[in-house]
């Protein structure tokens, strides 16, 4: 999903950018109120952190014959939400923009909207729901994850297909253009990511279940049903 | 079914495309979607030329696939070892607790 430097004419970066900064800034002043007022998700808000970091890290090869990665940010937005996962996912945005030349600088605002920002909110609002539906928590969390993922790369492609309009189709031909190579090739991560995501939590509900009520996450009797059947 | 064993058993199903995929495409290099999409921008937009910003000149990059593949390995590094002691510690704590409650 990373757009490469350059690869945004104006008033594209621009205007990503100015969808993107406010919800930082949002995600910023959370995150810091969300630390003062309690310390004791600080452990949990850097293992959503490091998660972000191994997953983005990872090219995983798809069968389309292309590679990819998985995002990591769907963990980060069923526990704490989307404004804290917006600031967590630019973390590493910059990280391989600054180092790896990967992504880059003027389109940070739009590759944030879509790892950071988009594909998160879409996460936290399917868990809540679900979970309010009464889905069973793994199926949830794995089903959230694996679609935020997902949309993180829908979204990179109507952002290119936006900034490059087809002269013939359209941007609509032009998002299927795009959609072709990165939806496409994103399914078998987005599953992969999905189950890492739904193992990972089980661990956190294992050892760090009263912050997960703490955070809204589970109520006190879902917890318990989830530890009885681990026994 | 233990979460684990459906876990371990979506893995193989996903190294089980990766194979799938290398014998559907026999010529592919397994090059980054990131890549084909830029290729792509060049085929619908053929006069684009992608911008250099003034800053690109003092950005680092990598010099070389090694160096490349080292940044992302300490990448992995770094966030698989905070996940591995938080969740080591918290488990540790957790026995302990359990160990004087008894």
């Amino acid at each position: 999903m990373h757009i490469f430097e350059g690869f945004l004419p104006y008033p594209w970066w621009q205007a990503w950018f100015a969808i993107s900064i406010p919800v930082i800034l949002y995600g910023m002043y959370k995150m810091n109120k969300l630390v003062s007022e309690r310390r004791e998700v600080v452990p949990l808000l850097a293992v959503a952190g490091a998660f972000i970091f191994v997953l983005s890290s990872l090219k995983l090869p798809s069968v389309t014959g292309s590679s990819s990665h998985p995002t990591g940010t769907g963990m980060a937005a069923i526990l704490f939400g989307p404004a804290i996962t917006a600031v967590l996912g630019v973390i590493v945005l910059l990280y391989q923009a600054i180092f790896l030349a990967h992504g880059g600088i003027t389109t940070l605002g739009a590759n944030a909207a879509s790892m950071a920002i988009i594909g998160p909110l879409v996460a936290y609002m399917f868990y809540k729901a679900a979970s309010k539906a009464g889905m069973n928590f793994y199926m949830n969390v794995f089903l959230a994850t694996a679609i935020a993922d997902w949309v993180t790369y829908v979204v990179t492609s109507l952002q290119l297909a936006l900034a490059f309009p087809s002269a013939t189709g359209g941007i609509l031909a032009s998002f299927i253009a795009f959609a072709g190579v990165f939806a496409t090739t994103q399914v078998p991560l987005a599953i992969l990511e999905g189950a890492l995501t739904a193992l990972i939590m089980k661990y956190v509900v294992q050892i760090k279940s009263d912050v997960l009520v703490d955070l809204n996450v589970l109520t006190t009797t879902t917890v318990a049903k989830l530890k009885e059947a681990m026994q | 079914m233990k979460l684990e064993y459906i876990v371990a058993i979506v893995v193989l199903i996903f190294a089980g495309q990766f194979f799938y995929g290398v014998a559907a495409n026999p010529d592919s290099e397994f090059g980054g979607a990131d890549g084909a999409a830029g290729d792509l921008v060049s085929e619908i937009s053929p006069g684009y030329e992608p911008a250099e910003p003034w800053f690109q000149q003092y950005l680092f990059e990598p010099p070389g696939g090694e160096t490349e593949s080292l940044l992302f390995a300490l990448q992995a590094a770094f966030g698989a070892i905070i996940i591995g002691y938080t969740i080591g510690y918290y488990r540790g704590k957790g026995e302990s607790n359990k160990d004087t409650e008894n």
